[in-house]
């Protein structure tokens, strides 16, 4: 009898050596002449158990991490494949049952209902595994209906705008137009983020079949996903669940037997962070430089190519199966206030347990911090938290207790964003961080308008000023008023939040400031 | 004479790219990718026969290829090697990965070893936030990268 043996393909688990540990349990096994089958599928998100390599049973899979191929062998020898027994329970890496994880356990997945648990390409496992429910919902709704399910489960969107997705939709829907489109926004280029890659590596299928409802709702026929160039796995993942949609009469025409079209193309960014906002994404669709445009006119109304567009992000698609599939009051029952549903959460930076977490609306920093990520890796003190994005705010440990929520994080001058928490230990110069806010916008900056290009060029100057401990006093305050003009002065986020990390770093930790000659005098014993 | 049969050679392979793409809506990225992919770069000397193509000036051609950082308009070394500089790559000491890489490999950002082997860029975010700091050698990321596996990376891209 063969037994399976899950090896995660996702890009997170080959940059530490899934690839190499694939192999080298293929080679063993081959040796003892045991019979396996190894299935690629997408990763849990608990990353630092990477490579998480695990064996079905008649009790669920039982998970083995972090294995490196030189444990390949121990792991034979223990019977791992035999996983319930006792030799193998017994094993140093081993984690027991997965879904019995603790980490995994808490959660609330409902985006990431199949990641890590599918063999992400193979379209018979994702409809094993409900998919395609959604859309099959879909086509026996109206346009109208499907846009307010959408809008009833108070979906917002998650690429960090937070703008209610039903309502951009129903936009597009009201516009009469001979071609409308959808276009996914996986252009995902914020620090600390990783949510759209597990989706369009792991589990492609249900990025495709949200647009395709999309598509159905408004009356588009067209869809690009807006892939960054820094996603090759992701690129190559997406192609081959198209390619196998397309085939099995899941897009192009007549979809599942109905009067509807979709077809859908990837096309690649090529680094540029300033296209992650919409209306330069599209002007990079185009062909050109991508160029914030004016608004209005919106998207909505004249967006690809002069014609109504959905523009959405990766999480937000992904999320409408499930809605469709499971109603909107099923979604509309999780969360907080008006942030409803689920999040999924993403602890990067330096946490001991970083990874994927999909939750509620509601959870506090300092629980996801501490009781998921561990605490820092390095066994230092947290000193700061960067949540959503290099535009989002720094938070100071009095804020730790702050829900994640998109109201409760406006309320103390924060951003959740895309979900991204990005943790640093006392080691941290925030004055540094704050520079490099700047720094970060000139690089990015597109260049229309005059607070962001130059804006951005003169405060990596003063900053330079005030690290060196130049005029101190004065220099915070040409910061405060370069800020301000930044923020009420820039045509889009990128020129209009670089002032939230910056002003934040100077509001909650002044003494990285004011006091550098005695941060300098530190560094140098 | 060398130089004239190179250029021959890649304007025969650009026509090819030229032709395969032209066609799709907002061909230009597209294409961009095409001849990045197929010859490593970009060549200035493509920009005229790509704006034939699309009805697009030199400059507007050459305004497109320089405003993103992926693409390049000179050949790289054999392997392109590109260090995160993000937020949560920082925040786990890729600021000593970076200053490592250079002195190792004698080079700044942008540039490429004297041996031709490793081309050093920067790159913001690579999506492997979880496992910083990260270095994406080619198409591969590595993850958790310490100094060691950053030297062991540079000798096998030299091998």
């Amino acid at each position: 009898m063969t037994t399976k043996v899950y090896i995660p393909r996702d890009s997170s688990a080959l940059s530490m050596g899934a690839e190499k540990v694939a192999a080298a349990i293929a080679l063993e096994a081959n040796k003892r002449g045991l019979e396996i089958t190894i299935i690629r599928n997408g990763s849990r998100g608990l990353y630092w158990l990477e490579t998480m390599v695990e064996v079905a049973t008649d009790q669920g899979r039982v998970a083995y991490g972090p294995v490196k191929v030189n444990d390949v062998s121990s792991l034979f020898d223990a019977d791992f494949l035999n996983a319930l027994s006792l030799n193998a329970k017994t094993h140093p890496l081993s984690l027991g049952l997965t879904e019995e994880i603790d980490w995994l356990k808490k959660q609330q997945r409902l985006t990431f209902a199949r990641v890590g648990i599918t063999d992400p390409v193979s379209l018979d496992d994702y409809i094993a595994h409900d998919g395609y429910k959604g859309l099959k919902k879909a086509l026996t709704l109206s346009g109208a209906e499907i846009v307010k399910a959408v809008t009833d489960s108070g979906l917002r969107g998650r690429g960090g705008a937070a703008f209610p997705t039903g309502i951009k939709w129903n936009t597009v829907l009201g516009c009469k137009s001979d071609q409308k489109y959808i276009v996914c926004n996986a252009d995902e280029g914020d620090s600390g983020t990783f949510s759209d890659r597990m989706i369009m590596e792991d589990d492609p299928f249900v990025l495709i079949e949200g647009m395709t409802i999309a598509g159905i709702a408004v009356g588009a026929t067209q869809g690009y996903i807006y892939l960054r160039s820094e996603y090759p796995h992701a690129l190559k993942a997406l192609n081959e669940a198209i390619a196998k949609a397309e085939a099995a009469g899941y897009l192009g025409e007549n979809i599942c037997g109905s009067t509807h079209t979709f077809n859908l193309e990837v096309r690649r960014a090529a680094g540029a962070y300033v296209c992650g906002e919409e209306t330069s994404l599209l002007e990079s669709l185009e062909g050109k430089r991508g160029l914030v445009r004016f608004k209005p006119p919106l998207p909505a109304i004249e967006g690809l190519f002069g014609k109504p567009t959905v523009v959405n992000n990766v999480i937000s698609l992904a999320t409408v199966p499930i809605i469709l599939d499971m109603g909107a009051q099923f979604y509309a029952d999780y969360g907080m206030g008006r942030s409803r549903g689920t999040l999924p959460i993403q602890l990067a930076g330096n946490l001991k347990h970083g990874g994927l977490v999909e939750l509620a609306f509601g959870i506090t920093l300092r629980e996801l911090l501490y009781d998921y990520g561990g605490g820092s890796a390095t066994g230092k003190p947290i000193r700061a938290v960067q949540v959503g994005g290099p535009l989002g705010a720094f938070l100071p440990e009095s804020q730790f207790d702050t829900p994640l929520d998109y109201e409760a994080f406006s309320s103390i001058w924060a951003v959740v964003g895309h979900g991204g928490i990005v943790a640093f230990d006392d080691t941290v110069d925030m004055a540094k961080m704050a520079r490099y806010a700047f720094e970060f916008c000139a690089i990015e900056s597109c260049g229309k308008c005059t607070p962001c290009r130059i804006g951005a060029v003169r405060g990596a100057e003063v900053m330079d000023k005030i690290i060196a401990g130049t005029d101190t006093v004065k220099n915070i305050k040409l910061v405060r008023d370069l800020s301000d003009t930044m923020l009420n002065g820039s045509l889009c986020a990128l020129g209009g939040m670089t002032p939230y990390p910056v002003l934040s770093a100077m509001n909650h930790f002044a003494e990285d400031f004011e006091s550098r000659q005695a941060i300098k005098a530190n560094a140098t014993t | 004479m060398q130089d004239l049969e190179t250029k021959q050679d890649l304007d025969v392979k650009i026509d090819a790219l030229i032709s395969q793409h032209q066609h799709l809506p907002g061909a230009l990225m597209p294409l961009l990718h095409a001849i990045q992919d197929d010859i490593g770069y970009v060549p200035e000397s493509s920009y005229s026969q790509i704006g034939r193509a699309l009805s697009l000036s030199v400059a507007e051609v050459h305004g497109v290829v320089t405003f993103y950082h992926h693409f390049r308009t000179h050949k790289p070394g054999r392997h392109v090697m590109q260090i995160c500089r993000a937020e949560s790559c920082q925040a786990m000491g890729s600021e000593a990965l970076e200053a490592h890489a250079k002195k190792c490999l004698n080079v700044d950002y942008h540039q490429t070893t004297s041996d031709d082997a490793i081309t050093l860029e920067a790159v913001y975010c690579l999506g492997n936030c979880a496992l910083s700091p990260n270095v994406m050698m080619d198409e591969e990321v590595y993850g958790r990268v310490s100094a060691e596996d950053l030297d062991a990376l540079i000798a096998e891209a030299k091998a």
